[in-house]
C-alpha cells in the first residue's frame, strides 16, 4: 500500500519533466526515469523516531521553559515506545522489503535489530530525565555557560532544570541507530553513523557536574570520532572505486567476481572495519572508551554503552556478511587477532582500575572482544548469538551505570571502588541489584550473560575457532574476577570511617531516584534474570539470516 | 591527464590530513586536517564517477560536504566551550581523564 502511493507520487512529480515539447518527433521519447520504490510503511519505525525528533526540536523553540520538560520526556519515551510497537507488528507481519533505491533494506534480521534497540533505549533514555538524584537533572541547566562563571555557579548552586534539548539528541541518536544496521549502502551507513554520533558527542559533554571532565571527554570524543570517520570514508571510496556501485550486493558480486584491483579491495575492506570496529569500542581502538565513559553524564554512558555497541556490531555483521562475506578469508585472520587484543586489553586494564565507571568501559572492551566472535562465525547461529549476548550486555550495562548514580558524596557521584565498601550493609537492594548486573557481566549462571557466552562460544566453536574460544575463557575469568572484586567490597568491607572526626572523609549516602529511574533499574534486572532463565524463546525470535539482496 | 593521478593526489592529501590530526596539538587545526582529510576522500569519489562513468560518486561527495558541515558546528561548539573554560585549546592541556 505505502509502496504503490509512494511510486505513484514520485511517478507523477517526474512525468512532465520528461515529456517536454523541445524533443524532435522523429526521436521516440526517452523512457521517463524509472522512480525509485519507496516504502514509508517498512520504516515506520525510524520516520516515528527521527520524526519525534523534529517536533521535539520544534517544542524547544515554541513552548515556554516550564512545559518543555513533561512534553520532551513524554515525547522521547512515547515516541520509542510507538516505534516499538510499530517494528513488533510489522515484524509479525513479515513486511520484508528493500526500499529507497536499496538503500535500506529491511528484512527478519532488521526488525529483531530494531526491537532489541528499542528496548535499550526505553530503559536507557527515562534515567536521562531523572531530576531526583541531582536536583534539577543529571544534565547541565546552561552547557554553553563558562565554568566557574557567575552565571553557571548560579545555575549549579540553585538547581536550576536541565537544558531539555537533551531529548531531542538523543532521539536523533537512537534515529541513526536504527539506520545504521539497516542501511544495504555506504553511504547510507556513513550518514546513519554520523546522524547517531554527533548527538552522542554532544550530549558526552553536558554533565552538570564535573563540567571540566565531561568538556574534556566531548573534545577526546568528537576529534577522534571525526577521525575515525574521515578512515571509514575512505574505505567507502576505495570500495566504491573497486565495485563501481556502494550497494552491498554491487560489492559483494564484484569481490565474488574477482578480476578488479585487490590493493582497492583489500585497503577498502581494511579502513572501513576500522571505522566500525572504533564505535564498538573494540581492542587497540579503544583509547577513547574509559575517559569519555568516565568524563560523560551517567546516564548518558549508559547509553553509549548499550544502544551504540549494538547498533555499531549489528552493522557489523551486516556489512561483513552481506558485502564482504566472500572476501572472509581476508579479514578472518585480522579480527582474530584484534579479538584476542580486545579481550586482552579489557581483562587487565579492567583489573588495575579503581573508579568503577572506567571499570565497567574496559569491561566494555572485553565483551567487544567476545562480541566479535559471534561476527566471525559468519553463520545463522553467530548472528543470533552475537545479537543475544548484545541485548543481555546492554541491559546490565545500562542498570549497572544507572546504579552508580545513587551512591553519591556531597551531591556529587562517588564511583571509586572504595565508596561502595559496605554498601550491602547500608543499602541491601541497591547492592542485590548491582550484585545481579555483575553476576551477569562476569557470565555466571542463572543470568543472562552466561546464556550470552554459551550460545556466542558455542557458535565460535562451530565455526572452527577452538583455540580462540580458549582464549575467551581465560578471559572471561580475568574480567570475572574484577567484576567480583566489586560484589566482595560491598559485602564483606567496612564502610569508610563515618565521621570526619574520626579521620575519614564522609561517607558516601545512598540517594532515592525517581520513580522512572527505579523502574527501569528494575526492569534491567528482571531481563536480566529472565533471559538467564528462559533464554529460549527470545532465542528463537533471533534466528534470523541476512538474505542476499537483488 | 591520467585519472590515475587524482587519486595519488587524493591519497597524498588524505595522509597530509592523517598526519597534521596526530601531530598538531591545536584542536582547531586538529580539526582542520580533518577536513582535509574529507576533502581529499571527495576527490577520491569524483574520480572514481568519472572513471566508472556513473554519478553515483559525485553525488557521494555532496552528501559529504553536508556531513562535513553538521559536523563543524558540532565540533567548533565543542572545542569553543572547552575552550572558553580553560583558555587553551591545545590538546595535550585536557588531561585530567587518564588511566
Amino acid at each position: 500500500m505505502g509502496s504503490l502511493t509512494g511510486t505513484a507520487l514520485l511517478a507523477a512529480s517526474v512525468a512532465p519533466a520528461v515529456s517536454p515539447k523541445a524533443v524532435a518527433p522523429s526521436v521516440a521519447p526517452s523512457p521517463p526515469i524509472a522512480a525509485p520504490s519507496i516504502d514509508l510503511v517498512g520504516v515506520l519505525p525510524v520516520l516515528i523516531v527521527l520524526g519525534a525528533a523534529c517536533l521535539a526540536v520544534i517544542v524547544e523553540a515554541a513552548l515556554p521553559k516550564r512545559q518543555r520538560f513533561v512534553t520532551q520526556v513524554f515525547l522521547a519515551v512515547g515516541s520509542i515506545i510507538a516505534a516499538g510497537v510499530a517494528t513488533v507488528v510489522l515484524g509479525v507481519q513479515g513486511h520484508y522489503v528493500v526500499t529507497f533505491a536499496g538503500a535500506i533494506a529491511v528484512d527478519s534480521a532488521t526488525y529483531v535489530m530494531w526491537g532489541s534497540l528499542l528496548a535499550l533505549a526505553v530503559v536507557a533514555v527515562p534515567v536521562m530525565a531523572d531530576r531526583v538524584i541531582e536536583p534539577g537533572g543529571v544534565f547541565a541547566a546552561e552547557a554553553s555557560a563558562v565554568i566557574g562563571s557567575p552565571r553557571a555557579k548560579q545555575a549549579t548552586a540553585v538547581a536550576t532544570p536541565m537544558q531539555t534539548e537533551v531529548f531531542p539528541l538523543a532521539l536523533f541518536a537512537v534515529g541513526g541507530m536504527l539506520v545504521f544496521p539497516a542501511a544495504s549502502d555506504l553511504l547510507t551507513l556513513f550518514v546513519a553513523l554520523e546522524v547517531m554520533s554527533l548527538p552522542l558527542y554532544l550530549l558526552a559533554g553536558m554533565a552538570r557536574r564535573k563540567r571540566l571532565i565531561s568538556q574534556e571527554a566531548a573534545v577526546k570524543y568528537f576529534l577522534i570520532g571525526a577521525f575515525t570517520s574521515a578512515i571509514l570514508l575512505y574505505g567507502i571510496a576505495l570500495l566504491y572505486g573497486y565495485a563501481g556501485s556502494v550497494k552491498f550486493a554491487a560489492i559483494a558480486s564484484a569481490a565474488r567476481a574477482g578480476g578488479g584491483s585487490d590493493l582497492l579491495l583489500l585497503a577498502g575492506i581494511g579502513l572501513l572495519v576500522v571505522g566500525l570496529l572504533y564505535k564498538g569500542s573494540v581492542g587497540p581502538f579503544h583509547l577513547w572508551t574509559p575517559d569519555v565513559y568516565q568524563g560523560a553524564p551517567t546516564p548518558h554512558s549508559a547509553f553509549m554503552g548499550a544502544c551504540t555497541k549494538f547498533a555499531a556490531f549489528a552493522a557489523m555483521l551486516r556489512v561483513l556478511q552481506v558485502a564482504l562475506g566472500s572476501m572472509a578469508w581476508s579479514w578472518k585472520p585480522v579480527l582474530m587477532v584484534i579479538a584476542v587484543i580486545s579481550m586482552a586489553i579489557g581483562a587487565f586494564f579492567g583489573v588495575i582500575q579503581q573508579d568503577l565507571k572506567r571499570m565497567l568501559a574496559y569491561s566494555s572492551v572485553a565483551h567487544a572482544g567476545f562480541l566479535l566472535l559471534g561476527v566471525m562465525s559468519i553463520t545463522e547461529r553467530g548472528v543470533t548469538a552475537t545479537l543475544f549476548y548484545l541485548l543481555t550486555y546492554g541491559f546490565a550495562t545500562i542498570g549497572g551505570f544507572n546504579l552508580l548514580m545513587l551512591v553519591r558524596r556531597g551531591g556529587l557521584e562517588a564511583p571509586r571502588l572504595a565508596d561502595w565498601a559496605g554498601i550491602g550493609k547500608k543499602s541491601p537492594a541497591v547492592a542485590a541489584t548491582m550484585t545481579i548486573f555483575l553476576l551477569s557481566l562476569a557470565g555466571i549462571p542463572l543470568t543472562s550473560g552466561f546464556i550470552g557466552k554459551v550460545v556466542i562460544f558455542t557458535a565460535a566453536m562451530n565455526a572452527g575457532m577452538g583455540p580462540l574460544v580458549v582464549i575467551a575463557m581465560i578471559a572471561t575469568v580475568v574480567t570475572a574476577f574484577f567484576y567480583l572484586r566489586v560484589i566482595v567490597m560491598m559485602y564483606f568491607a567496612e564502610p569508610p570511617a563515618t565521621s570526619v572526626a574520626a579521620g575519614g572523609v564522609e561517607a558516601p549516602t545512598v540517594a532515592l531516584p525517581s520513580t522512572l529511574t527505579l523502574v527501569t533499574i528494575a526492569v534491567c534486572a528482571i531481563l536480566t534474570i529472565l533471559l538467564g532463565i528462559v533464554p529460549q524463546p527470545v532465542l528463537d525470535i533471533m534466528h534470523v539470516t541476512f538474505p542476499m539482496l537483488s | 591527464m591520467n585519472p590515475t593521478h587524482y587519486l595519488m593526489l587524493s591519497a597524498l592529501l588524505f595522509g597530509i590530513g592523517t598526519v597534521g590530526v596526530l601531530i598538531r596539538r591545536n584542536a582547531i587545526v586538529v580539526f582542520m586536517s580533518v577536513e582535509l582529510m574529507l576533502n581529499a576522500v571527495n576527490l577520491s569519489f569524483v574520480t572514481f564517477a568519472r572513471m566508472h562513468g556513473n554519478l553515483d560518486g559525485v553525488i557521494i561527495a555532496l552528501f559529504v560536504m553536508v556531513v562535513a558541515a553538521a559536523e563543524v558546528v558540532v565540533g567548533l561548539a565543542i572545542i569553543m566551550s572547552i575552550f572558553r573554560s580553560r583558555r587553551s585549546a591545545s590538546v595535550d592541556d585536557a588531561n585530567l581523564l587518564k588511566y
